[in-house]
């Protein structure tokens, strides 16, 4: 019986093979970490000022927007679907959240963004609604989606406030980037981040010792909680420094925690609930998931509206760190960074395979490629080329480990 | 022309495979009466009639299109019979939807294995039904009844209950399907040419877990188009002819070339209606 597993695994070269199990199991992580070491080293070796406080920092409140595009987009892949209205959602999110909070309106903040929000989730919805009931591909549907959602926004856009854009004037709408932590607090936040992280791993780990179940080598523990520990305390660091010229400025930007939790939810819904497993099973094989009894045309739509929502708060970011929006500094091609970000971050685009954490390393990669090719002064038409390259990369990966998951059987 | 008696005397060269319990009559677990199916003006099953014993191997043959997968689709809950009735256990049932069924203890091994592939052994023994404590996921208690699960059907292949379907081989995902439905207190288990697509181990593996299926009082009804598997692990054959059940019993009663005879021909001299005759 047990020469079941040798039977029909046909062996060929063996590094090519063990390439094929590295891809097939889910270690999709380990080839974005390694892009985003390679591309952090190359930067700081082409220009001191990368890794400097006040370049830190700033490239941290850049990826925000990137980073929370990136994840709308991955509710979607995950699922086989992609949403291309996403980006245009997330501009209008942004700007409705604008212009409620605007001295004319004056409507307080959470009123304004939970507009904003909604209007995002609905757009969305529909949207869902319309692929699932009309069995259309969501491409098509959501192409359809973004061009009428970018002629609503630039209608309003020329229209509100005279024609002259929407301004930030609100200060939460403002702090969101601009905003930062005091100093104890950022460090209260990088501590609780580290213990938080290490704790559960070895809870985990114990409990499922104490079930008699095998459980990760202490040693691999061990040294993941070290990296976290380093990274958070370089991080803690780096923000501790003055980054201001003539006003002191330190602390943790209010983006930074924000992207944190809902990363920490979002992994905990996908990792560790009902709701994201039956994600992942739709995504990976619809027929099995309705035979085991999951409404797939239910969490289809839930995954457009998780989207939509995390589109929508991109979109309060995005006009945080503009200052406001006019229909001139618009841009159509946010959408294209969101599939981008997700599937450098390991997000398939057949479904069902890829994580939230991926997601982000795949937005700062894009963050730190726009930030680090703007160092260099390589900006622009590089700064293309480069993500198109990274892109193509993170696309061949997803492939060739898709292609060897088919030949495993 | 159906045939139900399981009481003929046996006088085949073969030995009695007595899983029935002696053969006294009882409720039959699953009863079908008259069960016609039309799609359209293609009838693809005229009134059969089946009894499926419990905790016995009902192997069905026929030739392409002889109505076998719409048979058991009928008795999943996939397509709703045109006419007839169903008795499980002595009740009349009529499952509607693979859930229905399910609930009632009819579980569905399909040929194409609805499985994740890009979910690991235990999320997809537990697809649709996971365990959780305070809104998570309780992997720790899924994981032990997966293993357990496994040991008691004797699936010695496969290394972690961790590792990805999708990397597992088609005898593997079998078991792991069959599995699912054990796990799911399933008595009866269909399964539609489990080892059409297996090599020579994993058809022994697959074989050996049907046995083991019925061992445990779990009834079993197979398609196959491999004889040597059937007369290998069946104790009752069923026979379908262009939609209709033109003979089953004890497999005693029959052999290879006689049941080649009913599938192809739909009738049997040597069968029906002199049982009688043995054929070594
Ligand atoms: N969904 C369907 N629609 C129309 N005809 C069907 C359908 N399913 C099966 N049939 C017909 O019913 C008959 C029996 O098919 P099937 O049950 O698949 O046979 P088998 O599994 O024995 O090869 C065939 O003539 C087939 O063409
Ligand atoms: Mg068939």
């Amino acid at each position: 019986m047990t020469t079941d597993t040798i039977s029909d695994t046909p062996s060929t070269t063996s590094w090519l093979d063990a390439l094929r199990k590295l891809l097939r199991q889910d270690s999709g992580l380990i080839p974005v970490l390694v892009a985003l070491v390679l591309l952090v080293v190359y930067f700081e070796i082409r220009s001191s000022v990368f890794l400097q406080a006040a370049n830190i920092a700033n490239l941290f409140t850049q990826a925000a927007v990137y980073v929370l595009l990136a994840m709308a987009e991955t509710w979607l892949l995950l699922l086989g679907e992609i949403d291309l209205s996403l980006g245009w959602a997330s501009t209008g999110a942004g700007m409705l959240a604008g212009i409620y909070t605007n001295v004319q309106y004056g409507w307080p903040w959470p009123v304004a963004f939970l507009l904003g929000i909604v209007a995002a989730v609905i757009v969305a919805a529909v949207s869902g609604f319309l692929t699932v009931k009309f069995k259309v591909a969501s491409f098509i549907v959501t192409l359809g989606m973004q061009l009428i959602v970018q002629g609503l926004v630039i209608y309003e856009l020329d229209k509100v406030f005279q024609g002259g854009g929407v301004p930030v004037q609100n200060a939460v709408l403002r702090n969101l980037i601009a905003g930062d932590l005091t100093p104890t607090w950022s460090w209260i936040f990088v501590i609780a981040v580290v213990v938080g992280l290490s704790a559960l791993a070895f809870v985990r780990r114990a409990k499922r010792k104490a079930a008699g179940l095998t459980a990760p080598a202490l040693w691999k523990l061990v040294l993941r909680v070290v990296v976290i520990a380093a990274v958070g305390l370089f991080l803690g660091y780096i923000f501790s420094v003055n980054r201001g010229s003539f006003i002191a400025v330190t602390g943790v930007p209010f983006a930074v925690p924000i992207v944190f939790a809902l990363v920490g939810l979002y992994s905990f819904i996908l990792g560790r609930t009902k709701f994201g497993r039956y994600m992942y099973a739709i995504g990976g094989n619809a027929e099995a998931a309705r035979r085991a009894g999951i409404p797939v045309d239910r969490y289809r739509i839930y995954a457009f509206m998780l989207g939509g929502f995390t589109a929508a708060i991109a979109g309060l970011m995005l006009i945080s760190q503009l200052g406001g929006i006019a229909s001139s500094s618009t841009d159509s091609t946010i959408v294209l960074y969101a599939v981008a970000g997700a599937v450098i971050g390991g997000v398939s685009l057949f479904g069902g395979r890829g994580r939230m954490v991926g997601a982000v390393l795949g937005g700062v990669i894009l963050a730190v490629i726009k930030n680090g090719l703007t160092l260099i002064q390589l900006s622009g038409p590089a700064q293309y080329i480069v993500t198109g390259v990274v892109l193509i990369a993170a696309v061949l990966v997803d492939v060739v480990g898709r292609r060897s998951q088919q030949l495993a059987k | 022309m159906s045939e139900t008696n399981s009481s003929t005397p046996d006088t085949t060269a073969r030995p009695p495979m007595d899983n029935s319990g002696g053969g006294q009559p009882s409720v039959p677990l699953l009863a079908l009466r008259g069960i016609s199916k039309n799609f359209g003006p293609v009838q693809a099953l005229q009134r059969v009639d089946l009894d499926i014993p419990a905790g016995q191997v009902t192997a069905l043959v026929g030739d392409n299109g002889a109505g076998k997968s719409t048979l058991i689709k009928a008795i999943a809950g996939i397509y709703a019979p045109s006419s007839g009735t169903m008795m499980w256990n002595g009740q009349e049932v009529h499952p509607h939807t693979p859930r229905d069924a399910a609930a009632l203890g009819i579980a569905t091994v399909y040929q194409d294995l609805a499985l994740c592939d890009n979910i690991d052994i235990v999320g997809n023994m537990f697809l649709g039904f996971e365990d959780t404590s305070a809104g998570a996921l309780d992997e720790i208690s899924m994981e032990l009844k997966t293993v357990q699960t496994l040991k008691d059907l004797q699936v010695s292949t496969v290394k972690s209950v961790r590792q990805l379907v999708g990397s597992l081989s088609g005898g593997q995902r079998q078991a792991i399907a069959v599995a699912r439905a054990v796990m799911r207190d399933a008595r009866l288990v269909i399964m539609d040419e489990p080892t059409a697509a297996l090599g020579v181990t994993q058809t022994a593996n697959v074989l050996n877990l049907i046995k083991t299926l019925s061992s445990r009082g779990i009834s079993v009804l197979v398609i196959s188009h491999n004889l040597n598997d059937v007369f290998a692990v069946a104790d009752r054959i069923a026979v379908m002819y262009l939609g209709n059940l033109v003979s089953n019993g004890p497999i005693s009663k029959y052999d290879p070339s006689s049941t080649v005879e009913l599938i192809t021909t739909g009738a049997s001299e040597r069968v029906e209606p002199h049982p009688l005759h043995s054929f070594a």
